[in-house]
C-alpha cells in the first residue's frame, strides 16, 4: 500500500483530504487511481514533482512503488 | 559507489579546458560572432512604465537607406501560445512573447516596442528615432504591498489569481503559495521568546558581466542558425521557434562562451527579434544589449516584503514559525514564490509552521531566476529572526540551529523525508572552524546564517567518442558556466580509468547532440555528469565485448581495470591486457568506431545545505560596512573539481554580500530605473572583500554514481542574513531592510 500525501494546492481538488492509501505497484497506476477518485487532480499531477520515499522525481512516470512507500506531491523546482 | 580514496581523477584540480582561451581573449562570446553582410539590430524601448500602445508606425524607419527590417508587436503571429518557458519562474510562453515585444500595453520602462536592423549600429539607432509610437500613459504600480490591495490599479486587466475557483475580479496577485503543518497557536504558546518582524529585500541584478548578445542568420527558406549567449540553447530554440511560429527543426542554436548568467540567461530577449529581422532582410542580424538595456529590460531577482514570526523555547527549540512573503514578479507572473515558501524552513525540523507567499505583478522588468531563486529573500528573513532569538536566549547561533537541524529522515517542510543530507555536518564544521574560534574583532559583529537549495536533475544527453588513439571526445549540451567541461572530463576519465589529459569536452549545438535542459538549478555536474558517466559505462561494455572477441572469450569473462580490458578472476587466458588505445586502434576489426551515448531524465538530486559566518564592522560616521572575514561551508556531496566548487561558494558569497550591503534597483516615482549601470549599481569589487574562506563538506548523494550534489545555488542564500546579523550585532540594533547601504545605516544609527 502506497501512502500518498497531497500538496496544499491538491487538497482543494481532493476535498480537503491530505493523505490517502492505495494498493498500487507503480506510479502510473497510482496516478490513474488518483484521477479516478479526484478528476481535478489530473492537471495538478502533471504540473507536480513527486518524492518517493524522499527521492525527488521531477517527471515520475512508471517508477515502481514498494509496499509502505510514501509518495509526496510537491511543486516543481528548477532554479537559476 | 567507490570510496573517495579510490578516486584517481575525481577530487583533482586541473585547469579548465576553456581557461586558456578565456584569459588570452580567443574565446568567442555572444558579441564576438561576426558574419559577412551582417546587419545590426536595435530595440526601441518604452519611455513609460505603464501605458497603452495606441499605434506603432515603423514605416519611417523602413524608408531610410541602409535599414533592412523594422518590426513591432504586430509582426508576431497572433493567438495564445501554450506551454511554459524554462528556468525558475520562466513564466508562460505567452507572457515571454509579450515580454520580448510589447503588444497592446507596455508594462515597464524599457519594455521593447519595436526593433530595426540596419547596416551599422549608428544607423540602426537613428532609425529608432524615425519610429512613431502613440501611448496613452497610465499610472504605474510600483509598490508590492500596495499592488496587492483589491483596489489597486491593475498591471494586467486579464490577470486573475490562480485559485481553484476563478475569482470574480482580476488582481495583481498572480499566484499564492501556502505550506503548513501542526498547530501555530499551540506552538507559539509553548515558546519562551517570540520574535516578530518585517524584512525587505530589494530587486537585485545577477551581475553577469557579458550583456545579452546574439547573431541570427536565416535563409530564404526560413532556416538558419542563431549564435547566442545562453544558459540553455535548446530551450532558447524552443522559445524562439514557438513565438515565431516556426518548426524548431528549422533553427540551429549554438551556445557561445558565456560571460556569466546566474539564472539571468535562461530567458530569451533578443533571439526572436534577430531571427525575425534576419528572415525579413535576408541577411544576418547581430543584436547586443548595452549595459543600460540589460538593467532596464532583463530580469533581476524579486524584491520582497517578508513578515516573520518565530517562537523559540529556552533550550533553542523552534516551537512555531509563521511567515508571509510578497514577491515582486515584475510585469508578468512568475516570481519564485513557491521555492521561497519551500526553502524558508527547509533546514529545520519544525512541528508547527505556516508560510504564505504571493506572486505579485508590478510595473517593473519581469524578474528572472537568480541563483537559488526565492531562497535568499525568504531565508534572510527567517535566519535574521532566529539570530535575534539566539541573542535573547544568550545562545550560540550555531547551537540554536543544531537543536533544530534537519537530518536524514526528517520530514522536510515541503513534504518528503530527507535522504542523507549534510546540514548537521556543516554546522559541526562551522562550530570548530578556526575562524569561528577566533574572538570577534573589536567593534565588529559576527553573523551566522544557513542556506539551502533543493537542486534538480532534469534532462541531459551526452555522447562519448573514442578517437583512433584512445583519447576521448565528449559532446554534451549544457552550456559551461562554471567549469563543467572540466568536471565532465574528470568523471569520464575516472569512469574509463584513463588520464584527464586524454579527455576533451565540447558543448554541442542543437543539431550535434541530444536535448539538454538549461544549465541551472545546480544540475549540470549532477545530471549531465550522470549522462557522461553512463555513456562511458556503455563504452566500457563495448570495449569488454571487443576484447572478448579478440581473445575468444565470453563477454562475462572480461573485466575493465585501470583503463584496460583484462581477463576476469579465474579465467585461464594467456593474453595481454588491452588498453583503450589498443582497442581503439583495432576498432575497425571489431565493429568500427567506439562510441556511446546516454540520455536521461536525472532523478534523485541531493539537497545542498550551507553554513556561513562573517565578521563585519560598521563605520558609525559614514555608515560604510567593512567585511573583515567571511567563511562559507557547504555540503557538495562529492566535489568533482574542488577548486571550482570553492569558486562557486566564493562567487555566491560575494553576490550575497553585495545584495546585502549595496545592490538595489532604485526606481523613481514614474517607474524609471535610476541606477542602470555598474557605476551606480554597486556590486562588490575585490578591494571591498577579504578572502572568502571555504570548507567543503562531503556527505555523498546516494543517487549519483560519484555522490554529487549541486553546488551552484546554495552559496548565495546565507550571506544576506550573515551580513544583516553581523551588522545588527555590531550596532546593537536590528537592521531589517536590505541593502545595508551607508545612507540607510546612517539613518538607522541616527535614529
Amino acid at each position: 500500500m502506497a501512502k500518498v500525501v497531497f500538496s496544499n494546492a491538491m487538497m482543494i481538488a481532493t476535498g480537503g483530504a491530505r493523505e490517502a492509501v492505495f494498493a498500487v505497484a507503480n506510479f502510473r497506476e497510482l496516478t490513474q487511481i488518483l484521477i479516478e477518485h479526484w478528476p481535478g487532480l489530473e492537471e495538478l499531477i502533471e504540473q507536480s514533482a513527486v518524492a518517493v520515499d524522499g527521492q525527488i522525481y521531477q517527471d515520475a512516470f512508471a517508477e515502481p512503488l514498494a509496499p509502505e512507500t510514501e509518495v509526496f506531491f510537491m511543486p516543481r523546482i528548477e532554479g537559476g | 559507489m567507490a570510496e573517495a580514496l579510490d578516486y584517481k581523477q575525481i577530487g583533482t584540480t586541473p585547469v579548465r579546458p576553456d581557461g586558456f582561451d578565456k584569459v588570452t581573449g580567443r574565446a568567442q562570446f555572444g558579441a564576438d560572432v561576426n558574419l559577412p553582410n551582417m546587419l545590426h539590430g536595435k530595440v526601441l524601448r518604452s519611455p513609460h512604465a505603464h501605458a497603452r500602445i495606441k499605434s506603432v508606425d515603423v514605416s519611417g524607419a523602413l524608408a531610410m537607406p541602409g535599414v533592412y527590417a523594422a518590426i513591432s508587436g504586430a509582426d508576431f503571429p497572433g493567438g495564445r501560445l501554450e506551454g511554459e518557458a524554462g528556468g525558475e519562474g520562466g513564466g508562460s510562453m505567452n507572457d515571454v512573447a509579450k515580454n520580448v515585444m510589447a503588444r497592446n500595453k507596455v508594462l515597464y520602462h524599457g519594455h521593447a516596442v519595436a526593433a530595426v536592423a540596419a547596416s551599422t549600429v549608428r544607423l540602426a539607432e537613428q532609425a529608432l528615432q524615425a519610429i512613431k509610437v502613440e501611448y496613452e500613459v497610465l499610472e504605474p504600480v510600483l509598490d508590492v504591498v500596495e499592488a496587492m490591495d483589491p483596489q489597486a490599479i491593475l498591471v494586467n486587466e486579464d490577470n486573475y489569481t490562480a485559485l481553484p475557483e476563478k475569482p470574480e475580479k482580476p488582481s495583481n496577485i498572480a499566484n499564492v503559495g501556502r505550506l503548513e503543518r501542526g498547530n501555530l497557536e499551540e506552538g507559539f504558546m509553548a515558546a519562551d521568546v517570540v520574535i516578530e518582524r518585517e524584512f525587505t529585500c530589494p530587486m537585485a541584478h545577477q551581475g553577469y558581466i557579458e550583456p545579452h548578445a546574439c547573431v541570427a542568420s536565416i535563409d530564404e527558406r526560413g532556416r538558419g542558425t542563431v549564435w547566442c549567449s545562453t544558459q540553455g540553447h535548446f530551450e532558447h530554440r524552443a522559445a524562439t521557434s514557438k513565438m515565431l511560429g516556426k518548426n524548431m527543426a528549422d533553427l540551429k542554436f549554438v551556445a557561445t562562451e558565456i560571460g556569466g548568467g546566474f539564472g539571468g540567461k535562461t530567458v530569451v530577449y533578443l533571439e526572436p527579434l534577430a531571427t525575425m529581422m534576419s528572415e525579413k532582410s535576408g541577411r544576418p542580424v547581430k543584436m547586443t544589449m548595452s549595459r543600460e538595456e540589460v538593467f532596464r529590460a532583463t530580469g533581476p531577482s524579486s524584491a520582497t516584503v517578508a513578515r516573520v514570526k518565530v517562537g523559540v523555547r529556552k533550550d533553542g527549540t523552534i516551537t512555531a514559525a509563521q511567515s508571509w512573503i510578497a514577491f515582486e514578479a515584475g510585469a508578468f507572473a512568475g516570481a519564485p514564490y513557491m521555492p521561497g515558501a519551500m526553502s524558508i524552513y527547509a533546514p529545520y525540523a519544525i512541528e508547527n509552521f505556516l508560510v504564505e507567499t504571493f506572486d505579485v505583478l508590478v510595473n517593473k522588468p519581469k524578474v528572472a531566476a537568480y541563483r537559488a531563486p526565492g531562497a535568499p529573500q525568504a531565508m534572510h528573513a527567517f535566519e535574521c529572526a532566529l539570530d535575534e532569538a539566539a541573542q535573547l536566549l544568550n545562545m550560540d547561533p550555531i547551537d540554536l540551529r543544531m537543536v533544530n537541524a534537519a537530518d536524514e529522515g526528517t520530514q522536510a517542510p515541503y513534504g518528503p523525508k530527507y535522504p542523507p543530507i549534510g546540514f548537521k555536518a556543516c554546522l559541526q564544521a562551522a562550530k570548530k572552524h578556526p575562524n569561528y574560534l577566533k574572538p570577534v574583532p573589536d567593534g565588529a559583529g559576527r553573523g551566522v546564517a544557513v542556506g539551502f537549495w533543493f537542486n534538480v536533475g532534469m534532462q541531459s544527453s551526452a555522447e562519448v567518442n573514442i578517437n583512433e588513439n584512445g583519447s576521448v571526445m565528449i559532446i554534451e549540451g549544457s552550456p559551461d558556466i562554471g567549469g563543467s567541461r572540466a568536471s565532465m572530463c574528470l568523471m569520464a576519465a575516472e569512469t574509463l580509468g584513463i588520464e584527464y589529459d586524454d579527455v576533451r569536452a565540447q558543448v554541442g549545438d542543437t543539431e550535434s547532440t541530444g536535448f539538454c535542459n538549461v544549465t541551472g538549478g545546480s544540475r549540470t555536474t549532477f545530471a549531465t555528469g550522470m549522462a557522461v558517466t553512463q555513456a562511458c559505462e556503455a563504452v566500457i561494455a563495448d570495449c569488454k565485448r571487443r576484447a572478448a572477441m579478440t581473445w575468444g572469450l565470453d563477454e562475462d569473462q572480461v573485466e575493465w581495470e585501470d583503463g584496460q580490458a583484462v581477463p576476469g578472476p579465474g579465467v585461464n587466458a594467456d593474453v595481454k591486457p588491452l588498453s583503450l588505445a589498443e582497442l581503439a586502434r583495432k576498432a575497425g576489426k571489431t565493429g568500427g568506431p567506439i562510441t556511446a551515448r546516454a540520455s536521461l531524465n536525472a532523478q534523485g538530486a541531493g539537497a545542498a545545505f550551507s553554513v556561513n559566518f562573517g565578521d563585519l564592522r560598521v563605520d558609525r560616521e559614514t555608515g560604510k560596512v567593512d567585511v573583515l572575514s567571511f567563511t562559507a561551508i557547504q555540503d557538495a556531496g562529492r566535489a568533482i573539481h574542488p577548486a571550482y566548487v570553492e569558486g562557486q561558494m566564493q562567487g555566491g558569497a560575494v553576490q550575497g554580500i553585495g545584495w546585502a550591503l549595496n545592490e538595489e534597483y532604485i526606481f523613481d516615482d514614474n517607474g524609471v530605473l535610476e541606477n542602470a549601470g555598474f557605476l551606480d549599481y554597486r556590486i562588490p569589487v575585490a578591494s571591498d572583500l577579504p578572502m572568502i574562506d571555504t570548507e567543503i563538506v562531503e556527505v555523498p548523494n546516494p543517487s549519483h554514481p560519484f555522490g554529487v550534489r549541486g553546488v551552484g545555488e546554495a552559496p548565495i542564500v546565507a550571506p544576506l542574513a550573515v551580513c544583516a546579523n553581523a551588522v545588527s550585532r555590531s550596532l546593537d540594533m536590528r537592521i531589517t531592510d536590505l541593502p545595508m547601504s551607508p545612507p540607510r545605516l546612517l539613518d538607522a544609527i541616527e535614529g
